[in-house]
């Protein structure tokens, strides 16, 4: 086995030193995390500081081989850098697309000069990433996809459109799946492609959503031409491809659920039920809110110990495949209910659109509530985790 | 401790499932109840069972027991509650064994222990004396006389009571009912002038009994845990209880839940299998979540108890609470998609329902213990 206490003693000093005061601090109201890119403005020197030094040693992507970067560690060692970077409050250096869903699908498929030319540069946060799948016509349906890529000899011409493509307006490049054989069966004319969104002929448009804010864009393209080389995989294989990097965006999806579920509403749910709902002698007042607060917490600590579970399970070579479905199902549906829970326990208070009368975190909280609605709709909706789970799992004929 | 099995509890799993598969199928439940077997459970599979080392697993050697642990247990209860095997391991290894185990003094351990563990001892806890659990709710007096105490009260729901040959009571030696002071413990033989066990046959099959105890005159030295202070060895004594209860319920509705699975492959109608229909698919894999996160807190629990962690109370409740959500949906689900076939009593996925039920209400249901997780947690 190797010395883990060693390491933690070590990277624990390490982060002391060089993790920035600011940058062990929860994010302010103004701010958001460094998502890296060419156009990030960094108004704080010592987020762009916290970031190289990580860079610099490969921890904002840490299981990465070094020779693109990456930290090198084992998955324990990984786990005990996050365990430290928790215990000090250090903020995430970096967080991106191109580390979560590019970076472990390039690994796997990409080419030797597409893994030296993209990977390190996800690494140092130099390139933002966004990822062009679905589109109007092809949602559940994903491999009913039609934006073309026609070969053009020493090219492909792209022309197309997408939708819900999470912050393009702020990407710099694009991983993309297109139609290369039309004539093929759906999944066998598909071929996934790398471009830069300065292209000519590429265009975005923000989409306002029920909660009031942007994160999705259209994303159109006219005659955008990208060179062969940017192809990842073989041309018409790229089904398998996208399968793949699906599978890594559940999973960030599904452990996502739990990271916003807990801080969402910025205070412990029985604290709120007590504060918004009367308490009597130091007890939540109303049983049918206690019975709710009390199933959510069971809940999510229910959910923890099945990702860890999976996570020992897969480790002594155990446990059922098709996970990532089952946890992108049940992290987004309990984050939902837990807003949910939280409109009911703040009333009137989280109704709130904008204003006087309400304070941040309860403007905070309807916004989140909203924006919640989503989770089980992007990166796969929960009915298609259902019919992934019967299938795969289940084995239930089609 | 990691979630994940070892290659010894692997094993154990195999000769736990091998054993019950061939010894204790769901119809030998079936002939227990058609048969009105008198004792409700199969003695000599109980002995057969207490020499593979499960009657005593939890006990130290020097009991007799096995040395092992709540994991190891877990396994057990759980090939068990497959087949819906009836034993004593929740009355006698749990409930009863406990509450000598963890408090009684040495002399009655060396005297009911190793009997335990040989599996010609069995023991019932006589608790409720409602149709709820409610561990505190005890009227049931004991009166202090010159040697020890005198007991009177009503008790109800009294696991393997009617083959008891010592009945734990909880009684009550000050306070009034509903307060966790004042409760005692005390060890009651079978045959104590002043008791009388009524056998009830309940919807499981397996068995209960009501108690009743009219002025019956116990030693001293009968006393568990320390008199007035017993609600401190029977809240560890439930914990444990409930925790294992819910090992053999996660082995109950793993068991209905594969059934059911198998059936919607092969069932057929309008020429298809019926688990190819989308209405039954997405019940089928949410059903599967459930059973996987009930997995989760059980093993948990058990390991929690083992390593003697600060939070075995929440997971008792967080881990009784799940599974008896699961296997309430489990249960029903089952028999719905079952259809016709599901109602009769020929075909055996309706005695998964009618355990499920029982082992739902036993040691508190879901509700009670998200009242007692937010009790713990102070809202």
């Amino acid at each position: 086995m190797e010395n883990l206490d060693a390491f933690r003693a070590e990277v624990g000093k390490w982060l002391e030193d060089n993790c920035p005061p600011s940058m062990r601090k929860p994010l302010g109201p103004d701010e958001d995390i460094n998502w890296g890119g060419r156009t990030k403005k960094y108004e704080n020197p010592e987020e762009k500081l916290w970031l190289d030094r990580m860079a610099a040693r490969g921890f904002t992507t840490p299981t990465w081989p070094k020779e693109y970067g990456g930290g090198g560690l084992s998955n324990a060692q990984a786990r005990v850098l996050a365990e430290e970077m928790r215990r000090l409050h250090c903020r995430p250096a970096l967080v991106s697309f191109g580390i979560t869903m590019l970076g472990p699908v390039l690994l796997q498929y990409g080419n030797d000069a597409q893994k030296k030319e993209h990977l390190p540069k996800i690494v140092k946060g130099e390139i933002r990433w966004c990822q062009g799948y679905s589109e109007p016509g092809a949602g559940s349906d994903l491999a009913g996809l039609q934006t073309r890529a026609e070969d053009k000899g020493d090219h492909y011409l792209v022309n197309g459109q997408k939708i819900w493509t999470s912050y393009a307006n702020y990407a710099d490049w694009i991983f993309c799946l297109v139609r290369t054989d039309t004539n093929a069966p759906k999944h066998e004319g598909i071929s996934f492609l790398l471009f830069d969104m300065t292209s000519p002929g590429v265009s975005v448009a923000p989409i306002k959503l029920i909660s009031g804010t942007s994160p999705f864009c259209q994303t159109f393209f006219q005659d955008v031409k990208v060179p062969k080389a940017n192809l990842v995989g073989k041309v018409n294989a790229g089904w398998t491809i996208a399968k793949a990097l699906l599978q890594h965006e559940r999973e960030m999806i599904g452990g996502m659920g739990f990271g916003m579920g807990g801080t969402g509403g910025g205070g412990a749910l029985e604290q709120l039920a007590k504060e918004y709902c009367g308490a009597d002698n130091g007890r939540v007042a109303d049983p049918v809110i206690r019975d709710q607060v009390a199933q959510h917490a069971m809940d999510q600590r229910c959910f923890l110990t099945t990702l860890r579970r999976s996570a020992e399970e897969s480790k002594a070579g155990q446990g059922p495949g098709a996970a990532s479905s089952m946890f992108k199902l049940y992290g987004t549906e309990l984050n939902k209910r837990r807003y949910e829970l939280l409109v009911k326990v703040l009333g009137s208070q989280a109704l709130g659109w904008e204003g006087e009368g309400f304070n941040t975190r309860e403007l905070g909280t309807t916004r989140e509530w909203l924006r919640s609605k989503g989770n089980s709709i992007e990166g796969g909706t929960s009915e298609v985790q259902l019919n992934i789970i019967a299938k795969r799992v289940l084995g239930l004929p089609d | 401790m990691s979630l994940a099995l070892s290659e010894e509890q692997e094993l154990l799993r195999n000769t736990a499932r091998e054993f019950v598969a061939e010894h204790s199928p769901v119809k030998a439940l079936r002939r227990l109840r058609d048969e009105k077997d008198p004792v409700g459970f199969d003695r000599a599979l109980w002995t057969e069972m207490a020499e593979l080392g499960w009657a005593g697993i939890l006990l130290p050697e020097e009991y007799g027991g096995s040395g092992l642990g709540y994991a190891e247990l877990g396994i057990v209860l759980e090939e068990c509650g497959r087949t819906l095997t009836a034993t004593p391991l929740v009355s006698t290894s749990l409930l009863g064994g406990n509450a000598v185990l963890l408090d009684g003094n040495e002399t009655l351990k060396k005297e009911i222990l190793p009997a335990v563990a040989k599996g010609e001892r069995i023991l019932a806890l006589a608790l409720e004396e409602t149709s709820h659990h409610a561990p505190y709710a005890i009227a049931t007096r004991a009166e202090a006389t010159a040697n020890g105490y005198r007991v009177t009260g009503k008790k109800t729901f009294v696991l393997d009571g009617h083959v008891a040959d010592h009945l734990v009571v909880v009684a009550r030696t000050a306070g009034k009912s509903g307060d966790r002071d004042g409760l005692t413990l005390l060890l009651v033989p079978k045959g104590a002038r002043g008791l009388s066990v009524t056998r009830t046959i309940m919807v499981d099959g397996r068995n209960a009994a009501n108690v009743t105890l009219d002025g019956v005159d116990v030693d001293k030295s009968a006393v568990l845990g320390g008199a007035g202070r017993g609600a401190d060895l029977l809240d560890k004594v439930l914990d444990r209880a409930t925790i294992g209860l819910a090992a053999e319920m996660l082995g109950t509705l793993a068991e209905a839940f594969e059934r059911t699975i198998t059936y919607l492959k092969e069932r057929k109608q309008f020429g298809v299998p019926i688990g190819s229909f989308q209405a039954l698919k997405h019940r089928a894999a949410n059903m599967f979540v459930e059973v996987e996160l009930a997995r989760s807190i059980v093993l948990d629990a058990l390991r929690a108890i083992d390593e003697n962690r600060p939070d075995v109370s929440q997971l008792a409740s967080i881990a009784k609470a799940r599974v008896s959500d699961a296997i309430h949906l489990v249960g029903n689900e089952a028999v719905q998609m079952f259809g016709g076939i599901g109602v009769t009593d020929e075909e055996e996925i309706g005695l998964f329902l009618k355990r499920a039920r029982v082992a739902e209400l036993t040691l508190g249901d879901a509700a009670h213990h998200r009242a007692r997780f937010a009790r713990l947690n102070a809202f």
